[in-house]
Parts: structure tokens; C-alpha cells; sequence
């Protein structure tokens, strides 16, 4: 338009004036800023100096604001520099940024030791409100349920029906197909490593106490985590982000009954039958790469099965499976309620749901572990 | 100054029509903003003022017609014109659309930070001229905008869309859910903005208040066209229905005291 903004030193007796010329706009301010701050170099050489601005062609609030940095910082030195030929409507600009005073630098958080153990103390003390709230939660589902046990007509069926869907009938597929290339590896392995021996038909065995007693539950349990307690936590904490959470609560709703109680009870009802079904496509898929890999006949398959595991191993993979999803259910629940107001916190809560509910999972598998040797199941 | 009639228009939307699914929104609608002026655009809710602002920014499709900013066709215009039209412009979301992870400071740098590289200190500067020009304490700058008032949300946002000094700014009902007081400290801030940097308004409102103190001029939008235009003497006259109802009602009576 009117080319480039230039800012020109004219001598005038002893005086100087500093001339702006052009368009002074945000698009020039990286230019503007330094010609700005090399013309505030020239503060107490001239006794004199002042800022002509007539002859600028347009003016925002970048180029208003640096003509008023460079007054003021000409003004430090002795003697107040003055703006000259202001338009008429560019003056109510320059009135506006004259009351932004200069900004206090922005403190930059300490890096030291003390941060250092200040940040691991409250990742232990937060460690601890972790497992308050967990407990805290659990009161408060129990509670809940309680109440709907007096008064069976507050409890919401049809949501539960609903979570019930998405997290069981929709997650079969998946679970299916990963189960069965599980239940397929183990079989090739042990089959492969096994056969030096000439112990080929011990493969059966050891898939079918491994499937029913860990693997099926166990790896159902971290991917209902991934897939069901993520979706809790997002679902929760945006619920809780547009304060609808709030807004049930003023209605004399108890956000525990109404949302936290159907997600609990559909994931604890969900997860026994995924992992068995899980189990079986496992089963399945072991058997077959037994048969066409390992030349175990389906007959002689099944006939193993039958000695080497019995209905305690199947017991034992079970009764685990609703211990699961109620501790996937409830850290999914604590991290949706603890939602701030952010999207960086509703990634950050989902992402800690995520990884708590297997780190518990894990544990929890552990615990059931030594509980079911010492009572020799 | 001469004013040329056609040049001085910095919208110009022509025979657009807007569909979702089987019903039509926008039907072949024809609007002219002027450089310099507030408008103000009204219209009975679910008319689709929102649509239509959304259309200009183009965050909706649109099935037919022509929209000229700046004189430049959007439809015609490269990436990289586009960009430096949507420089040009600031928008007002309805909710504030403040980004929540971002505190005030930074949501107000934003554009400038991705547009141009300036220092820091020049950064911290013009965030707090924009903080003060749409009347907040410098204070607020490190708050979150889940710390913020309703109020203070909308005036945060206003000085987002500020942050690059457009020359046109779209402001999608910038009083709703403020006080009364608020609202017309808002529309205040509307015309006095518009007076100092020279800025062209279009304002999707409900607000009467909002139409009698900051607007220039009013569009009314109804079946999806253009029903009237002109100043609000113009809408008092009118024999349009809906307008009749509109600014004759119990309410815009209590404005008008």
C-alpha cells in the first residue's frame, strides 16, 4: 500500500525529531519493534526530542502501543518527550494505551532441589488421596446401592441396559478375535518349544490352566480398562466440565445413583462373560493351531483337556472377573468426577484411568494369586 | 472523502443458500456490510443468524451463492489468500471458545505468537493493552478460563479476537448471559473499539439494548432471506409482523421507556 513504516531522525536545532512514517500495523510489528528500540537508544542525547506522528498512514494498537513505549521510554531520562501531530482519530487509540502500564516479568517457577523434593512429596501425598478416594468411592457406590436395594424403583434399568450394551455386546468382537490369536500363540509356542521333548500333547494342559486361570480374565480386564474405563472418565469428566454433574445434584439426584451405579453394575456384569467368552475363543484357538500345527487331533485335544484341568481352575478364573471390573470401575469413575476445568484435564485424568485400572488389575490378580494357593485351589 | 458505493462494502454475500439435509436454512440470501459500521443482525431464534456467520467464516457449507470479504471471493481464493483474510478478521464464538488449557496470557498471544514474530515482551504488552481496552485488571492474565466469569469469559474472547486488530469482527450474541449493566458496558466497549481502531461489526443479537445504543444499522433475517434492512427508526416503522411484534412488544416498549 503505502510501502514499509520508517521511523527518520530529522535534526531541528538542538532538538530531534523522530519522525513515524507509514503504515504503523500489526503486520510490520516485528520490524516497528526494532526501529523502536534502536530509537530508544537515543534517550538523553538531545535534550529536546519528540515523536512526530503525522505523517503516519495507519494505525492499530501495535504501532499505537510501541509510539507510546518509545515516548515513554525517551521520557525516563529527563524532560518528557511529546507526541505530535496525532490525528484526530487516532488520538482516543493513543489514549487507550496510554493507561497499560508496563507489565511485571512473568516469574519463571524455580528449578532447584527443593522443587525437585517438593514435586515428590506431592506425588506421594497424592499417591495417598488416590487411595482415599478409591475407598471413598467404593463407600459411596455401596452406599448407593444400598439405597436402591430399600427402594428398587430408583434404579435406572434402561441406562443400565444401555451401558450395558456398549460395554459388553459391543466389545464381544474385539475381545473374540484378540483372545483367539492369544490362545493361538500360546498353543504354537508351547507346541514348538515342547516338541523337543516329545511332550507335544502338555501343550494342552498348559493352555487350558493358563487361559482359564490367568490369561483370559487378565487380558479381558486390561482391554475392558482401555476401551470401558476410558470411556467412563471422558464421559464423566465432560459431564462434569459443563457442570451437568452439578446440575443433577440440584435437582436432589445423586450423581453416584444415577451415573456411577449403572456403569458399575453393567462393567461388573460384563466383564465374567467377556472373559469367558475370552476363555473360549482362547480355548479354540489353541486347539486349532494344536490341530493343524501340532497334529493334536480335536478328539485327543479334548480328552486331554478333560484330565488336565478341572472346575476349579474354570472357578477361579471367574470369581475374578466382577473383583476386576469394580476396581476398573471405580478408578474410572474417581478420575471422570476429578475432571477440572480443562481438556488438557479430561486427557489427563483419562490417561491416569487408563493406567491405574491395569496397574490395580494387575495387583488385584497378585492378591488373588497367593489367596487361592494358600487355600489350595 | 468520496464514498464509493460498491468498494465500501467489506462483506458482500450474494445468493447464498444454505441447506442441512432436506431443510433449507438459507435461501438465496443477499447481504451488503459497510466498512465502519456496527450491524446489528436479528431475527427470530432457529432462523439461522448463527448459520449465516458461521457461512461468512466459513465453518458451514454452503450449497450455491458468492461471499466477498474484503473484496476478495472465498470461494476462488488460494490457502494461502484465504489465511491472510482470516488475519484480518476476528470471531466471537457464542461460548467464548476460549481454549482451556491456556491461560488468559496465552489464549490473548495466541494469534499474535502464530502470526508474527515478535518479542516477548512486546507479547506481554499488547495482552495487556487488549486486557485493558476490553476493560479487565491486567490481574486475570494467569487465570485459567475455567476461573473466569461469565463476563469476564465473553470479554476475554472479545480480546482474543482483537489480538491481531482486525479490521472486521464477528461477534455471535456478545451480550447473552451478561447483566444488564454488563451488557451495555459491552456494547459501550463495542462502539468505543469501533470508534479507535476503525473496525467494521457484525453483531448477531437479541439484545434491544444492544440494537438501540451500538448499532448503526440492523438486518432482520426471517424464511431464510433478508427481510429488512436500515437504521432502527427504519425497523420501528416497519409493517413486517414479526418486526411489528419485534420492536413493538412489551419489551422493546420497556427500552424505549
Amino acid at each position: 500500500m503505502n510501502g514499509d513504516p520508517t521511523l527518520k531522525r530529522i535534526a531541528q536545532g538542538n532538538g530531534l525529531a523522530l519522525c513515524a512514517v507509514g503504515p504503523w500495523t500489526a503486520r510490520f510489528a516485528p520490524v516497528l519493534e526494532r526501529m523502536v528500540a534502536d530509537a530508544e537508544k537515543l534517550r538523553g542525547t538531545r535534550p529536546d526530542i519528540f515523536i512526530d506522528v503525522s505523517q503516519v498512514s495507519k494505525l492499530d494498537t501495535f504501532g499505537a502501543w510501541l509510539i507510546e513505549r518509545l515516548r515513554r521510554s525517551l521520557s525516563h531520562g529527563g524532560g518528557e518527550a511529546i507526541i505530535a501531530g496525532l490525528s484526530e482519530n487516532y488520538s482516543s487509540l493513543v489514549d487507550e494505551v496510554r493507561q497499560v502500564k508496563e507489565t511485571p516479568e512473568v516469574e519463571a517457577s524455580p528449578v532447584s532441589l527443593t522443587a525437585m523434593l517438593d514435586q515428590i512429596g506431592r506425588t506421594v501425598v497424592g499417591i495417598g488421596g488416590t487411595v482415599i478416594g478409591l475407598v471413598d468411592m467404593l463407600g459411596a457406590v455401596l452406599a448407593a446401592s444400598g439405597h436402591v436395594l430399600v427402594r428398587p424403583r430408583s434404579f435406572r434399568l434402561t441406562s443400565t441396559i444401555h451401558h450395558l450394551e456398549q460395554v459388553c455386546w459391543r466389545a464381544v468382537p474385539i475381545v473374540v478375535l484378540i483372545t483367539f490369536l492369544i490362545g493361538c500363540i500360546i498353543s504354537q509356542q508351547g507346541i514348538f518349544h515342547f516338541r523337543r521333548f516329545g511332550a507335544d500333547i502338555f501343550v494342552v494342559d498348559m493352555l487350558g490352566v493358563l487361559v482359564l486361570r490367568e490369561i483370559g480374565v487378565l487380558l479381558v480386564a486390561i482391554m475392558v480398562a482401555g476401551r470401558s474405563g476410558s470411556a467412563y472418565t471422558a464421559e464423566l469428566g465432560s459431564m462434569k466440565m459443563r457442570e451437568e454433574i452439578d446440575a443433577l445434584r440440584t435437582m436432589g439426584f445423586d450423581p453416584i445413583e444415577v451415573l456411577v451405579l449403572p456403569r458399575m453394575l453393567a462393567l461388573v456384569l460384563a466383564l465374567p462373560i467377556l472373559a469367558f467368552l475370552g476363555a473360549m475363543a482362547a480355548l479354540y484357538g489353541g486347539g486349532l493351531v494344536a490341530w493343524l500345527y501340532g497334529g493334536v487331533d480335536p478328539e485327543a485335544f479334548l480328552l486331554r483337556l478333560r484330565d488336565a484341568i478341572s472346575i476349579d481352575h474354570f472357578i477361579v478364573g471367574m470369581v475374578k472377573a466382577p473383583v476386576m471390573a469394580a476396581v476398573i470401575g471405580i478408578v474410572a469413575c474417581v478420575e471422570g468426577l476429578a475432571v477440572q476445568g480443562s481438556a488438557e484435564s479430561l486427557g489427563q485424568h483419562t490417561t491416569s484411568s487408563v493406567v491405574k485400572g491395569i496397574f490395580f488389575v494387575i495387583v488385584m490378580d497378585g492378591v488373588f494369586a497367593i489367596f487361592f494357593a494358600s487355600i489350595g485351589m | 472523502m468520496v464514498v464509493q458505493p460498491v468498494s465500501d462494502a467489506i462483506i458482500r454475500v450474494r445468493d447464498i443458500t444454505v441447506q442441512f439435509g432436506k431443510t433449507r436454512v438459507l435461501d438465496r440470501l443477499d447481504l451488503d456490510v459497510k466498512r465502519g459500521e456496527i450491524l446489528g443482525f436479528v431475527g427470530p431464534s432457529g432462523a439461522g443468524k448463527s448459520v449465516l456467520t458461521r457461512t461468512i467464516i466459513g465453518l458451514v457449507p454452503k450449497v450455491s451463492g458468492r461471499i466477498e470479504v474484503f473484496g476478495i471471493d472465498l470461494d476462488a481464493a488460494s490457502s494461502s489468500e484465504r489465511r491472510r483474510v482470516e488475519r484480518r478478521w476476528g470471531v466471537l464464538f457464542q461460548q467464548g471458545a476460549l481454549f482451556s488449557s491456556l491461560t488468559v496470557r496465552q489464549n490473548i498471544q495466541f494469534p499474535v505468537r502464530e502470526y508474527l514474530s515478535v518479542s516477548q515482551r512486546l507479547l506481554d504488552e499488547i495482552m495487556v493493552a487488549k486486557l485493558v481496552m476490553v476493560g479487565l485488571k491486567p490481574e486475570v492474565a494467569d487465570r485459567y478460563p475455567s476461573e473466569l466469569s461469565g463476563g469476564m469469559i465473553k470479554r476475554v474472547a472479545l480480546a482474543r479476537a482483537l489480538a491481531l486488530d482486525p479490521e472486521l469482527v464477528f461477534l455471535d450474541e456478545p451480550t447473552s448471559g451478561l447483566d444488564p449493566i454488563g451488557a451495555g458496558e459491552f456494547d459501550e466497549l463495542v462502539r468505543t473499539l469501533q470508534r479507535t481502531l476503525g473496525l467494521t461489526v457484525f453483531m448477531v443479537t437479541h439484545d434491544l439494548d444492544s440494537l438501540y445504543t451500538a448499532c448503526d444499522r440492523i438486518a432482520v433475517l426471517g424464511n431464510g432471506k433478508i427481510i429488512a434492512t436500515g437504521s432502527i427508526a427504519d425497523m420501528q416503522a416497519s409493517q413486517h409482523p414479526w418486526l411489528r411484534q419485534y420492536f413493538h412488544g412489551k419489551r422493546a416498549r420497556a427500552v424505549i421507556g
